[in-house]
């Protein structure tokens, strides 16, 4: 045994060395930490802790708990004999909201692959002026972006105007306040956030994959089917996800365009929190809302990994 | 030539008449094919040699229809198809980075040509093996193309271009990314599918040594322009250009005034007052400044008592196992190589000795 023991002194000074690096490693992710912390854990822990509290009266909560803002989103308690009744209004207010992100993300894929495809096509020199022009709008507040479109498609509005002094038109047509301004709102939004993930793969296409397309017989129409559209799949995915994602919870655009006659889900919890005075059914909807999207990304991750296996 | 023989009593595959492609406008414009007349032909091994730049990738593109001609024309068996797209020739391309569709196994790459015809599932799946066998490549068949080695990669390039059974394939340097040995052995292979298949190939290479092993026929491009057409023993035993000569193996070239000509031999008079014979490379009668080219391994070492034709001082010798190369510097400061079979005597060929060389009189040439 007394063989062993300079090995022991070295092994307390490996294990010494070894605290060190512990500790040191601790304090260079500490501020990582912090901001992780700060800004996404404790806010998140705030929104759960208070979806299961009871409202307070003049908004706020009261600390006494209870599931009854999950039961509320689905259904309503009858006044007289206290019994659930099924309430249709927040989940179709989910609904609509899921079909007006999802037909805002099929009409930016429909603008946006055309364009990222123009872009990629263009000399190297030329794209970034053009990826330049793309992310402009975002130099400006999306609220005062919002307004200007609500000047254009208003029946005093810039389109109106055409259409009727080119004579296809006699009375303007009603698009604000409506769905499709709501529609157009939201495209014009986050098209970029399409654009240019879509580019990102379409810049790194290899351009006599294209041309094999070609000279095996594909005529233009097949081989952007069979040969960009599959290539371009990562970046459409992603497009799809950074658009469907934020046009689910989009506030400003349904607001204003909107009228806020029909909600989404982002007006109906911003009301909770506001005119309804009830933070827990808030906090509860908005959850719900991040269960829905992390359903999503779940649902692309294992889709992306069956694919990957299938190759395999 | 022997070259425009064998072009009357066999068909022409593929055509081009005053072909020409110019890159750019204006000052900018740049000539990558300068009217270029060919007959490439059925059922043949057609290889397009030069250096980088010399537009035998651009006559290539323009065979398959990826670049449009500024102007001339091209025809597939006596048919035009210059204004034809891609999808639209029966023409397959062999691309040097293979292109092969990275979204797709193996099987469906080489299906995929038929698949765009519209063939019947059924016939598409039968040549998908027929084609997976040819190349043998069974056990890839589900394989995603990344998961393969280099070979393996060319291999199913050829088989995806061969499937669709094109009128000609075209070949842009498949073999320049594969090892020396890999490529020895697909250089044969290439030969030996051509000849099965019967397709016409067109293979674009800057490798002389491929172009002479593979090919029926060369044509050798500089500057947008064909210089050459012919066998390869036409092009290494018979070069017209000095390019041709100088491209294609070893050649000594000294440099001389054409004395006076009979017939297609010319006698030369070389620049320290040597005459030498040799043939005119074109039936055009020379006079004034010439080129006189001869091989290295047509030169030899004169016996004793012999007349030599040159005589050098030994600059260098190098042996490299069959052969031995022996560097003479000349009197009028041109150096002339003499590849010697085997081993020299080295105590009688030392540097600085003066020595004899003696050029054959047929092999000679006489070079525009």
């Amino acid at each position: 045994m007394s063989g062993r023991e300079p090995h022991t002194a070295l092994a307390a000074a490996i294990a010494q060395n070894r605290r060190n690096k512990r500790v040191t490693r601790a304090w260079l992710l500490a501020p990582a930490l912090t901001i992780i912390l700060a800004i996404s854990i404790l806010p998140l822990g705030i929104t759960v802790v208070y979806s299961f509290l009871t409202p307070g009266t003049y908004g706020g909560v009261t600390w006494e708990f209870s599931t009854d803002s999950y039961v509320q989103f689905l259904f309503q308690r009858d006044i007289f004999d206290d019994t659930l009744v099924f309430n249709s209004a927040y989940v179709s207010i989910f609904l609509r909201s899921i079909g007006l992100a999802l037909g805002a993300t099929i009409g930016a894929l429909i603008l946006g692959f055309p364009t990222a495809y123009f872009i990629a096509s263009k000399p190297r020199e030329q794209r970034n002026i053009w990826l330049f022009l793309i992310t402009l709008p975002f130099w400006t507040n999306l609220l005062i972006r919002t307004y200007a479109m609500l000047l254009i498609i208003r029946d005093e509005g810039i389109i109106n105007i055409m259409l009727m002094k080119a004579g296809i038109i006699s009375s303007p047509l009603t698009i604000l306040y409506t769905d499709t301004a709501v529609f157009i709102g939201l495209i014009y939004s986050f098209l970029p956030f399409m654009v240019l993930p879509i580019y990102a793969s379409l810049e790194k296409l290899d351009f006599s994959l294209v041309e094999a397309g070609y000279d095996l017989y594909a005529n233009r129409l097949k081989v952007l089917f069979h040969v960009i559209v599959p290539l371009a799949k990562p970046g459409i995915v992603a497009g799809s996800i950074l658009v469907f994602i934020p046009a689910l919870g989009a506030y400003i655009t349904p607001e204003l365009l909107g009228g806020g006659k029909k909600l989404m889900i982002g007006n109906m919890i911003a009301m909770q929190f506001g005119a309804s005075r009830n933070w827990p059914f808030g906090s509860a909807a908005a959850l719900i809302l991040m269960a829905l999207v992390v359903v999503v990304l779940l649902l692309n991750a294992l889709a992306a990994r069956r694919g990957a296996s299938n190759n395999g | 030539m022997t070259g425009t023989e064998i072009a009357r009593d066999r068909k022409a595959a593929v055509s081009a008449r005053a072909l020409s492609k110019t890159f750019g406008q204006g000052d900018y414009a740049v000539t990558a094919l300068d009217s270029v007349e060919l007959d490439i032909l059925e059922n043949e091994f057609f290889t397009l040699l030069g250096p980088s730049g010399c537009g035998k990738t651009t006559l290539l593109r323009l065979i398959a229809g990826f670049e449009l001609p500024t102007n001339g024309s091209i025809s597939l068996q006596g048919q035009d198809i210059t204004d034809k797209p891609p999808h639209r020739r029966p023409i397959n391309t062999v691309f040097q980075n293979y292109a092969l569709f990275p979204h797709m196994t193996v099987a469906e790459n080489i299906g995929f040509g038929l698949r765009m015809l519209g063939s019947p599932a059924d016939q598409i799946r039968q040549t998908t093996e027929r084609m997976l066998a040819l190349v043998q490549l069974e056990a890839m068949a589900g394989r995603r193309t990344d998961q393969l080695s280099g070979g393996q990669q060319q291999r199913v390039a050829l088989a995806r271009a061969l499937a669709p059974a094109p009128k000609v394939l075209l070949l842009d340097e498949p073999l320049a990314a594969l090892d020396l040995k890999l490529r020895k052995n697909m250089q044969l292979e290439l030969k030996s599918l051509q000849a099965e298949t019967g397709i016409t190939f067109v293979f674009v290479t800057h490798d002389q040594e491929e172009a002479l092993t593979m090919s029926d026929r060369i044509a050798v491009m500089k500057s947008g322009q064909i210089l050459q057409i012919g066998t390869p023993r036409d092009i290494y035993d018979r070069p017209t250009h000095r390019f041709v000569a100088d491209f294609i193996g070893d050649i000594n070239i000294l440099e001389g005034t054409v004395q006076h000509t009979d017939g297609d031999l010319a006698t030369v008079r070389l620049k320290d007052g040597t005459s030498v014979s040799a043939h005119l490379a074109t039936t055009s009668a020379r006079s004034g400044n010439a080129s006189v080219a001869i091989r290295p391994e047509n030169v030899r070492l004169a016996g004793a008592g012999e007349t030599p034709t040159l005589t050098g001082v030994l600059e260098n010798v190098v042996y490299f196992g069959a052969a031995t190369n022996l560097h003479l510097r000349l009197g009028t400061g041109e150096e002339i190589v003499i590849r010697n079979p085997g081993a020299v005597d080295e105590g009688r060929y030392q540097t600085g000795a003066t020595i004899g060389a003696v050029m054959q009189p047929d092999l000679t040439r006489v070079l525009e």
